[in-house]
């Protein structure tokens, strides 16, 4: 299963809470958190939807709940994906 | 000293035109906007036709942020809401937030999105189903969505009793204004052309079956044989009259009456309460039946509901006494939109001294006594206008606008 990268999660951002805060993200702003990206606590839900949908992992909403930013979800993510879950 | 509630702007989508001028342009040329649904293949239902909206696009009014987490429904709505403070010409920023509300009609909520996940849920289990379900479909969504998008914090909510709803939303509106409101956002809009959505309309037995987009729809008529939906409506900015004035704002009309009632169940040996609730809006507005000008009618198409509606306008206002019309021939039954958008239509009549006509109605059916105005516009002195509105399961509203200058 191949890694879970920024631009995968570029896309699932915009197609979940619109094109507006992920346009401009690159690796130096991955650190920012969604919030200040523009997606509150339902965009963020919706981009966790979409990830378990797109890359067969289960995000628990304990999980879900710690993903403050672009960062935290790829390495969250990616955790997931090697540890075959 | 109770407070008055004007109307001082409108926003119109309809399926025969997207802004209010060229709703009314096309509505008085007989313009209409009927013909094959096209939002999905609806080839295999007893019943296609139905107003489309051809050419919204969403992303002309709203951020793609509010796009992703809203059904067409309330994206109508929104469009609208903007068209119809910028027709106000409200200051928004002067208006204290607590004074700021909004009621909106609703009939069946957010069907394509909703169904979408529906299916998601079903097809492919709990955890596809989107986390916007949880505030794209429910009635008070678009309530919700026009309350955060423009700062609304006073009264906010959402009347749901299908076409009878928009006038519901109107007199709540008012009495939000009789209250502490000084602007209340109200009117409503409707997307059901889902399958879903269609599905349940089908099963009231009340859509109209013919494929002839001109003849489809004939209220009064010796050949109804139901309705066609319709998509769209209309936002109306509701203000208290006082503050209208003083900022020297343009008042189309005044709400100056209102009630609603509730029919009995068919068949059950009481009689049906439409002319009560005529009756009782006209003594709210403290207006005798002779001062209406024109009554913009239910118009079910269904022969039941327009010998009943029929008989409460001869009741109330006495046979071929005031001219009666239905503009919504043309664009189909819109529900939650379908009353605001008659109301709209009723404001635009008062201002140019026209009344739009009823579309292809042909020979009215035996024993109806109404002035149904059919062909052309016709000009006429309008000060009163009397909207009927009934919706599906016996709820029927009247509201009557006037004319303040």
């Amino acid at each position: 299963m191949r890694a879970f990268t920024l631009d995968d999660l570029k896309g699932i951002m915009q197609r979940a809470g619109g094109i507006d805060g992920a346009s401009e993200l690159d690796v130096e702003s991955a650190d920012t958190s969604f919030y200040d990206l523009g997606y509150d606590s339902l965009a963020v839900l919706e981009i966790a939807a979409r990830i378990q949908e797109d890359f067969t992992v289960r995000l628990s909403d304990d999980m879900v709940e710690r993903l403050a930013s672009p960062s935290d979800a790829i390495s969250v993510v990616n955790e997931l994906l090697a540890g075959g879950a | 000293m109770t407070a008055r509630a004007a109307i001082t702007g409108m926003g119109i989508l309809a399926p025969n035109g997207i802004g209010h001028e060229a709703y009314w342009r096309a509505t008085l040329a007989g313009t209409g906007g009927i013909g094959e649904i096209t939002r999905f293949d609806a080839t295999q239902y007893p019943s296609r036709l139905a107003g489309v909206i051809h050419d919204f696009d969403p992303a002309s009014y709203l951020p793609s942020r509010l796009i992703v987490q809203t059904d067409l429904w309330s994206q109508f709505a929104l469009a609208a809401t903007a068209m119809a403070l910028d027709d106000a010409g409200v200051d928004l920023a002067s208006v204290p937030e607590f004074e700021f509300g909004v009621v909106t009609a609703s009939s069946s909520g957010g069907n394509e999105f909703g169904q979408r996940e529906i299916q998601k849920l079903w097809s492919r289990g709990p955890h596809f189903v989107g986390a916007y379900q949880s505030i794209a479909w429910f009635y008070a969504a678009t309530t919700g969505q026009i309350s955060i998008r423009h700062g609304a914090r006073g009264a906010c909510g959402v009347m749901v009793s299908e076409q009878a709803s928009g006038l519901d939303a109107l007199g709540q509106a008012r009495r939000a204004i009789r209250s502490e409101a000084r602007v209340v956002v109200s009117g409503g809009t409707e997307a059901p052309l889902s399958p879903y959505a269609l599905v349940c309309q089908l099963a009231s037995g009340r859509l109209s079956d013919s494929a002839d987009p001109e003849h489809c729809y004939l209220p009064f008529d010796a050949a109804a044989r139901g309705h066609v939906p319709g998509e769209g409506g209309a936002i109306l900015i509701v203000e208290d009259v006082a503050a209208a004035t003083a900022r020297e704002a343009r008042i189309y009309a005044e709400i100056a009456g209102y009630a609603a009632g509730f029919d009995p169940q068919p068949g059950g040996g009481h009689s049906p309460s439409l002319a009560r609730t005529i009756t009782l809006a006209l003594a709210d507005a403290g207006i005798p039946p002779q001062d209406v000008d024109v009554v913009f009618a239910d118009a079910a198409a269904v022969p039941w509901l327009d010998r009943s509606e029929a008989a409460a306008i001869e009741t109330v206002f006495g046979p071929h006494a005031v001219p009666v019309t239905a503009p919504k021939t043309m664009v189909g039954r819109l529900y939650a939109g379908g009353a605001p958008l008659d109301v709209a239509t009723a404001l635009l009549a008062i201002r140019d001294g026209v009344i739009p006509p009823t579309a292809g109605v042909g020979e009215l059916g035996d024993g109806y006594q109404i002035d149904l105005v059919r062909g052309d516009a016709r000009t006429a002195r309008l000060r009163t206008a009397l909207v009927i509105a009934r919706g599906f399961g016996g709820f029927n509203a009247a509201l009557l606008v006037r004319a303040t200058d």
